[in-house]
């Protein structure tokens, strides 16, 4: 019998990088031209408007020498490109300090605090998305979901810095359990963290129990009944693996906005990260450093898309193929 | 109006006029109160007066609460209109530019659909400067690409409608076409959506006039007041956590509406309490399947589905038993019942139901089936799971029943993969299922019983998914399983002529109820029920003279949940009196009729 799959099965991978790859490059090359553009697209005088009106005539020229914004447009984009291969981001206006330097020093502060806050929002939204299912499936257990989505969608309304004012006030100001702000022990986490992991956790859990629920009507979840496994089997074996496709998905998403997010949460805890340093940045309208926040951010978040991607891929083959 | 029917929505509602009351009307009702400094009081706290205290000036700050509702509002309008009207220009660019530049800007699109929000509102705040419009702006066109990419969606669907092909057949100008033709078949979504996305502009904002990059000061807005009351949270932590409730009460309001308009009404009757249980029975001891007074009831969004009303039936050892009726009949329900396989709120009652020796109607599925049954389901596509290789989905049953280690259940699976026939089993037991095809599957789908020593083998329609040589191959596969295991069969189908060749015994379903049961010889000549004659004349033979119509049965089957008082198939029975209207016929002597025999 001739087997129709096999000339599938050569050069699914390759395609798939190959594939895979192009887009982050045409991403990358987005990313990386907006940044460029966006100091030429601010209107009037960039350098002006950083150094203040009082600022001296032949301060700002130098400046804007400095910068090579005297030169034509497409050698400045050359020149950006170039330093940019060499990890070079240029000189901030304000400190004078390479701007690499001053986003490698903050940025694993803020890393940390989107990793963490992921983990710790996958590992609540899974179970409690999977229980919530099997509770409610098939118009079971009203009062149960009832409670779930009326929580949840409170939950996610609230955003993640008010969240942060808020367990600010509860656990640091009114009870002294944690530290109000700034990065010091292991226990100066658990307040940003948190605030930064309720909403994605909110919207997580959700996302898992209305794929499990229809995850558990699918013929093959049957089959697995017909197999007499034990309940638990049926649904973390057999109908977990089939709903993670989705909640992946939505799971890359909300890490990268969970990255974005960390702007707020950390201005509300003086967490030395990013966040703090691109919006006092933005107000001093120090673009240089702006600018390399904004490329790390980015790229931060097309890394996140493509893991995303590559884990899917692994996990569920049909999706490398199905895009070919 | 239907949402407001339900909790949610009529919480979303007045939520949302609420809000919608504070933004109009709060600046002239509360105004002068917001404005008026009072430097004796300066940051004062809770107090009957003022009820979340005051800020640096002495100001109310409820007051300045419910006055910035106008332009938190106002500015969240703002930018979701921006986003809107933009985001849909973007998403209708294919329809209206035409294929090729219409790719490129949804590819664009896609591109800036992976940045997340907050970050190209980041962008366009550097671009457009610190300020109210300014943020307006930004958060209006880093709404746009998620916008876009609904709309695209949206309208590609509706694009492939047929009353938009013949619009377009019809030379319907793009623009008229968008206006007159997509656009209203899409607004209601796209109107849920913009009531969710202007409660998230809304928090965007509050968050960046947190910042500080949005309202500036002596303008303030929920994100200002916050900001402003998060230095004083020590002291006086209402100042920054009252315009805080507030945000999330408008944010709240948006959302529930718009998810009370999304979500459509979901009503499915909860079942009326049992009647008078099936009085008890015993199965007789040698069937490997003894069903008594089977009745299945399934919640529907109508009222209770009676579909299968009272079946009974029985396989012995090494039989084979088949199944047939039109769609809707039941047999489905009854092969998924007699299989241990409906759950709740699926309701299943009989006077006993026993398979392999076990009971069924006992709580707790007895794990031996697992092992002694076997279930071949309708559509090999869909009834292996997509996530697991197939070696180990077979090898599961042994692993699981028969206590043995990963590999030898998955030499048993290649084993069993050999004995249903299919090439080369070692390499395909490594492979997922999408890599076979759907007769290889079905074929896998008996190895998968097969690897237990299956008493009865359940199959429901096994090849009404397959076209015709490979029905063939499954069938003769079936058969020659029969006879090397030794194991009955319960055969589901809708054909008669698979049944006939199979079976040794048949069994005619109509409306959830057995009407005739003969033997599968005597089908085709013997039949007394007129239903099944027509079932049989229904199936054209080598005699059947193609120059007149095909025969058919005339009328539709009998709606499930209007079970009627007499015979089921009386309305569309050539033989039908009132008597047959009104008293249900018993099964008697193999025929439910009151007319059996009688000639048409």
């Amino acid at each position: 019998m001739k087997t129709p799959t096999s000339g599938v099965k050569v050069g699914r991978w390759p395609r798939f990088a190959l594939r895979r790859a192009a887009r982050l490059l045409a991403s990358l090359w987005v990313l990386v031209t907006a940044s460029f553009l966006m100091i030429h697209l601010v209107p009037g005088d960039p350098v002006r408007a950083a150094l203040g009106p009082t600022a001296p005539a032949d301060l700002v020229l130098a400046h804007k020498e400095e910068l090579g914004l005297l030169d034509p447009l497409w050698q400045q984009y050359a020149t950006f490109l170039g330093h940019l291969l060499q990890g070079d981001l240029g000189v901030s206006i304000a400190s004078r300090l390479p701007v690499g330097e001053v986003i490698a020093q903050q940025l694993p502060a803020t890393a940390e605090l989107a990793l963490l806050a992921f983990l710790l929002a996958v590992a609540v939204a899974v179970p409690v998305g999977v229980v919530m299912a099997v509770l409610t499936r098939r118009g079971r257990g009203r009062r149960a979901e009832l409670a779930f989505t009326g929580t949840n969608v409170v939950v996610s309304a609230i955003p993640d810095f008010l969240l942060g004012v808020g367990l600010v006030y509860l656990l640091a100001v009114q009870t002294h359990v944690f530290p109000v702000a700034g990065r010091a022990g292991p226990d100066s986490y658990v307040l940003p963290v948190l605030a930064l992991a309720v909403g994605p956790a909110a919207v997580l859990s959700r996302i898992v129990r209305v794929e499990m629920l229809a995850v558990m009507e699918a013929d093959y979840v049957r089959t697995a009944r017909a197999k007499r496994l034990t309940p638990v089997r049926v649904h973390v074996v057999h109908a977990l693996p089939n709903a993670v496709t989705a909640t992946l998905t939505i799971g890359g998403l909300a890490l990268s906005s969970l990255v974005a997010g960390t702007v707020l949460v950390e201005n509300v805890f003086a967490w030395p990260g990013l966040g703090s340093s691109i919006v006092s940045s933005i107000v001093a309208k120090d673009y240089p450093l702006v600018q390399g926040t904004v490329l790390v951010y980015g790229v931060g978040v097309l890394l996140i898309n493509t893991l995303v991607d590559v884990a899917l891929a692994l996990l569920d083959p049909r999706s490398a193929i199905g895009e070919a | 109006m239907r949402a407001l029917r339900r909790p949610v929505g009529l919480v979303g509602v007045a939520l949302l006029a609420l809000v919608l009351f504070a933004a109009a009307f709060g600046p002239v009702l509360w105004g002068d109160r917001a404005a008026a400094v009072d430097t004796a009081d300066l940051l004062a706290g809770p107090s009957a007066e003022h009820w979340i205290g005051t800020d640096n000036l002495g100001r109310d700050l409820f007051a300045r609460v419910l006055v910035a509702a106008r332009l938190s509002i106002l500015l969240a309008l703002a930018a979701t209109a921006i986003g809107m009207v933009l985001g849909f220009l973007l998403g209708a660019a294919p329809m209206l530019l035409g294929r090729r530049l219409g790719r490129l800007i949804t590819a664009a699109v896609n591109v800036l659909v992976a940045f997340p929000g907050l970050l190209l509102v980041l962008f366009f705040a550097v671009v457009f400067g610190v300020g109210a419009r300014g943020a307006a702006l930004a958060v209006g066109l880093a709404g746009a690409p998620a916008f876009a990419r609904l709309c695209h969606t949206l309208i590609a669907g509706v694009s492939e409608r047929d009353y938009v092909a013949a619009a377009r057949i019809a030379g319907v100008g793009r623009v008229r076409m968008l206006w007159r033709h997509v656009l209203p078949n899409i607004a209601e979504p796209v109107i849920v959506y913009a009531t969710m996305t202007a409660g998230a502009a809304l928090l965007t904002f509050a968050g960046l006039s947190f910042l500080g990059l949005g309202v500036q000061a002596p303008d303030y807005d929920w994100g200002k007041l916050m900001q402003d009351g998060l230095n004083g949270i020590y002291v006086h932590p209402l100042a920054a956590l009252g315009p805080g409730i507030a945000v999330v009460l408008a944010g709240l309001a948006f959302n529930l509406t718009g998810e009370a308009f999304a979500a459509g009404p979901r009503r499915t009757h909860v079942l009326p309490p049992a009647g008078p249980p099936s009085p008890a029975t015993t199965p007789a001891a040698t069937t490997v399947l003894s069903a008594d007074d089977l009745r299945v009831t399934i919640p529907g969004p109508n009222g209770p589905i009676h579909a299968v009303r009272g079946v009974s039936l029985t396989v012995g050892d090494g039989e084979a038993v088949g199944v047939v009726g039109e769609s809707g009949s039941g047999k489905s329900v009854t092969a998924l019942a007699v299989a241990g396989l409906l759950e709740p709120p699926v309701r299943v009652e009989a006077g006993h139901l026993a398979v392999a020796g076990e009971d069924l109607l006992a709580p707790g599925a007895s794990r031996r089936l697992g092992t002694a049954l076997a279930v071949v389901f309708q559509d090999p596509m869909t009834s292996f799971n997509p996530a697991h290789r197939v070696g180990p989905q077979l090898a599961e049953v042994s692993r699981f029943h028969q206590g043995m280690g990963r590999r030898a259940a998955f030499a048993r699976a290649v084993d069993r993969l050999r004995a249903v026939r299919i090439g080369d089993p070692a390499r395909r037991a490594r492979q997922y299922p999408f890599e076979f095809s759907g007769g290889m599957r079905q074929r896998a789908m008996i190895g998968m019983g097969l690897m237990g020593e299956p008493r009865l083998i359940v199959a429901d329609e096994p090849t009404t998914a397959l076209d015709v040589t490979v029905q063939r191959q499954v069938l003769d596969l079936l058969a020659d399983v029969r006879r090397d295991t030794g194991a009955a069969l319960l055969l589901i189908s809708h054909d008669v002529s698979v049944v006939t060749d199979v079976c040794d015994r048949v069994l005619v379903m109509y409306a959830g109820r057995v009407v005739e049961e003969l033997p599968a010889k005597d089908l085709r000549a013997l039949a007394r029920h007129p239903y099944t004659r027509a079932l049989v004349a229904a199936v054209p033979d080598m005699e059947t003279d193609l120059d007149r119509p095909l025969a058919v049965i005339p009328g539709l089957p009998v709606d499930p949940v209007e079970a009627p008082a007499g015979c089921a198939f009386a309305p569309r029975c050539p033989l039908a009196d009132d008597h047959c209207r009104a008293v249900p016929p018993p099964l008697l002597d193999g025929v439910a009729c009151h007319k059996a025999g009688e000639a048409q």
